[in-house]
């Protein structure tokens, strides 16, 4: 299909971008890398009336390490972010994460905050923002705020912002030396979404599991933290047996949903299959 | 101000100034406006690769882009990898490797390697997977294709 009409504005800045979103009531959309939104606009699903295009303004491609923390502009490309080199040192997790976002070309031109905004519930992004505790930074009519990535993803594709704010950047946290990390996730063909995914952080001290996070996704409305496993988990060694306990804590807490791919159930087994994996694994590599 | 817009485009070398509505894609402009009919459509939507074409020298979906945001950029084509009578290096080698049956999703795959022959790592058939996965082709079962990518990959030279 052909997408309906609307009106096209180039933005110059991102203050031209909130006033012509504020222009434009609840009419506006923003299009970034349109990786997401061009499918629906073709399909119509989305008609908005006004688009505004955020590509060409200057100083948001761009990934800047901030000591504790990495913010990621607007138009950090996916290619970016899986081979920026700092991200590769400091946050592996999400360096291999990135590996399993979409297909190279897809890649060039989708961006890390479109995806968030986009908050698909199979997506990578959402899932690893909510990890390293990201905070999303917004420009709006009335100046700039933050929030944090769990305040903003409100729901699978919707998030809290007004119609006429746009996100300008997204830190996140790195985590401390020597964390262990793990990545897992099940996708019918490599790059296409996924039915499920974990990702954990664990820290190593006195032979005790610390500062645990345990975050999924495929497996409900959004990506979420799963803190009924992180509490299981929380100043324990991660034997076999507490992992199991943590896993059914998992498969306890999330509601998946049925759908063609695959129903409740396979997504719940699958979901703690993950987890045991990349708990253990994380613990393996923690330091 | 769905009325028609002003754009340049550089495609293939050329300068193509058109107006054009917001909501044409940029699969529909090249394909309509300019006539360049390699360029292939088949799901609309992201996922086949039919349409991939090279926006300032990266692959991208020509039919995610509108022809308005490629104002001003750098469009390669199909078209500039070579003629029926003097084929490119990439098209040579799916010719050698009999890397097409039906051909639809040819010009997609061509324009894909383009990237991918520049940009990435190609040293093992994993890696060649990957940079082929977001294409689809019914016809061929992918075997000859990454024959093709290998070869290309194995003697990286100038890419016409
Ligand atoms: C074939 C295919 C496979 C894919 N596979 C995966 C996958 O495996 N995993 C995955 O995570 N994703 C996948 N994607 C989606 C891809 O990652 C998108 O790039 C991403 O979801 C959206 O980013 P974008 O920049 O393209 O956003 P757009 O499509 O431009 O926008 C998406 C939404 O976010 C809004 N938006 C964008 N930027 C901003 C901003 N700065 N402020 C406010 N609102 C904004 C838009 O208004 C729109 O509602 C796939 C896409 C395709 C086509
Ligand atoms: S037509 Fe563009 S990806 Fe299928
Ligand atoms: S050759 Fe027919 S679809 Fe690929």
């Amino acid at each position: 299909m052909k997408p309906a009409p609307f009106d096209y504005v180039r933005a110059e800045s991102v203050e031209h971008a909130v006033a012509t979103l504020a222009a434009a009531g609840s009419d506006g959309k923003i299009i970034a890398g349109g990786q997401s939104l061009m499918p629906m606009i073709n399909f119509r699903l989305v008609r908005p009336a006004v688009l505004v295009d955020i590509n060409r303004i200057s100083g948001l491609d761009r990934i800047e390490d901030r000591g504790k923390h990495l913010r990621l502009g607007a138009l950090v490309r996916h290619r970016m972010t899986a081979s920026d080199a700092v991200i590769a040192r400091d946050v592996p997790v999400l360096h291999a994460a990135m590996e399993n976002v979409a297909h190279l070309t897809v890649r060039n031109r989708g961006t890390f905050c479109g995806s968030v905004c986009h908050a698909d519930p199979s997506a990578e992004m959402p899932m690893l923002t909510l990890l390293l505790d990201g905070v999303v930074r917004i420009a709006g009519p009335n100046g700039e705020r933050e929030i944090a990535a769990a305040d903003f993803l409100t729901g699978s594709l919707t998030n809290a912002l007004d119609p006429a704010e746009m996100v300008t950047a997204i830190d996140i946290a790195k985590p401390a030396p020597g964390t262990g990390w793990g990545f897992a996730e099940f996708a019918r063909r490599h790059g296409d979404y996924a039915l499920a995914a974990v990702s954990v952080l664990i820290e190593r001290a006195d032979g005790a599991a610390r500062n645990v996070r345990v975050a999924v996704m495929g497996v409900g409305e959004i990506a979420s933290r799963i803190v009924p496993a992180e509490a299981v988990l929380e100043g324990r060694e991660p034997t076999a047996a507490v992992i199991a306990e943590a896993v059914a804590a998992l498969r306890d807490d999330i509601e998946p949903m049925s759908d063609l791919s695959a129903s409740a159930d396979y997504r719940r087994h699958l979901a703690g299959a993950l987890a045991a994996k990349v708990i253990a694994q994380a613990w393996e590599r923690a330091a | 101000m769905t009325d028609p817009v002003s754009i340049t485009v550089h495609v293939n070398g050329t300068a193509h100034t058109r107006r054009v509505e917001p909501r044409l894609l940029l699969s529909d402009f090249l394909r309509h406006e300019l006539g360049l009919t390699g360029t292939h459509v088949g799901c609309e939507h992201g996922v086949c690769g039919a349409c991939t074409v090279l926006i300032d020298g990266r692959s991208a979906r020509s039919c995610l882009t509108l022809a308005v945001m490629a104002d001003g950029q750098d469009i390669e084509t199909v078209e500039a990898q070579g003629t029926q009578e003097d084929l490119g290096r990439i098209q040579r080698a799916f010719r050698d490797h009999h890397a097409l049956q039906c051909g639809f999703c040819t010009p997609g795959f061509l324009m894909t390697i383009a990237d991918m022959l520049r940009h990435h790592p190609l040293e093992n058939d994993e890696q060649i997977r990957e940079a082929l996965s977001g294409n689809l082709c019914r016809c061929t079962g992918y075997q000859n294709i990454v024959a093709a990518v290998r070869e290309l990959a194995s003697e990286r030279g100038p890419i016409e």
